[in-house]
């Protein structure tokens, strides 16, 4: 019987590549019976595609390019021009 | 100045009007904002190059991010190299916290009241989500963004920063780990 701490390292590698049969099994035999390791791996999926919707986002949070950066830029791309 | 410029893409005018996109974009990628300021120039200086042309403001957008994305891959593989993570040994370990020594859960996990699909246009949460993310060791961060964020292959990654998959499966779940216990905590705690 594995512990939850090695079935929640399954679960998360499981969203990376695909498991070898027999983790496979212990995996869902385990998550039969355990609840909190059910609650982890829901939460884990849901991670997963809040992050998939998240990386199209444009920008997550405002942030203002420094008044230096933005001067050096234009310098930068004047001398390109 | 004579001549009309050949390029329709006018660079120093999209510095203003979408530098404040793209670095914000690169900052929660990055991380740094030396690096963030780094590839916006880059950027834009591969948007000057192309002498590509754009009639809308969001088109242009959506073609910078484009570049952005590339440049931020990019950087992030290039530091990778040069500084080399796989020392797994060396990262803090939140497996300590969340389970007892007998591999059993000591903070319990508790389902989500509310599906964070749905409430993903909150300004709020997506700030959290994105600050949970921040809070990531370096190292881990940047493996994180690569493989969920910009949705790179699992060997790819490995490839190209030169680690272990055994190594990347093991980070990338402790950038999950805590990633979970940092929403749980301030955002879906504070809601139950």
């Amino acid at each position: 019987m594995r512990t939850c701490k090695e079935i929640s390292k399954l679960v998360s590698e499981s969203l990376d590549r695909e498991l070898p049969f027999r983790e496979r099994m212990a995996m869902r035999g385990h998550l039969m019976m355990c609840s909190l390791c059910r609650t982890y791996s829901h939460q884990m999926r849901q991670l997963r595609s809040v992050l998939k919707k998240a990386s199209d986002a444009e920008a997550p949070t405002e942030k203002t390019l420094p008044e230096e950066a933005r001067r050096r830029i234009k310098q930068a791309l004047e001398k390109e021009e | 100045m004579g001549e009309p410029p050949t390029t329709g893409f006018d660079a120093e005018a999209a510095v203003d009007e979408h530098g404040d996109a793209l670095y914000s974009y690169a900052l929660s990628r990055l991380n740094n904002p030396a690096s963030a300021e780094d590839v916006v120039q880059e950027t834009l200086l591969a948007a000057l190059r192309s002498g590509k042309t754009f009639s809308g403001r969001s088109s242009a957008r959506t073609w910078l991010i484009g570049i952005l994305k590339h440049k931020i891959v990019d950087l992030i593989r290039k530091e990778g190299r040069e500084l080399p993570i796989d020392k797994v040994a060396d990262q803090e370990t939140p497996e300590e916290e969340f389970f007892d020594r007998k591999g059993r859960w000591r903070i319990k996990p508790v389902e989500w009241q509310v599906n964070p699909l749905k409430i993903l246009e909150q300004k709020e949460f997506m700030g959290v989500l994105f600050q949970c993310m921040e809070h990531l060791p370096d190292r881990l961060h940047r493996l994180f963004v690569l493989r969920e964020l910009e949705e790179q292959d699992s060997d790819l990654i490995c490839k190209e920063l030169g680690i272990t998959p055994t190594n990347l499966w093991v980070m990338l779940h402790r950038a999950r780990m805590r990633l979970r216990g940092c929403l749980t905590e301030n955002w879906f705690g504070a809601k139950q």
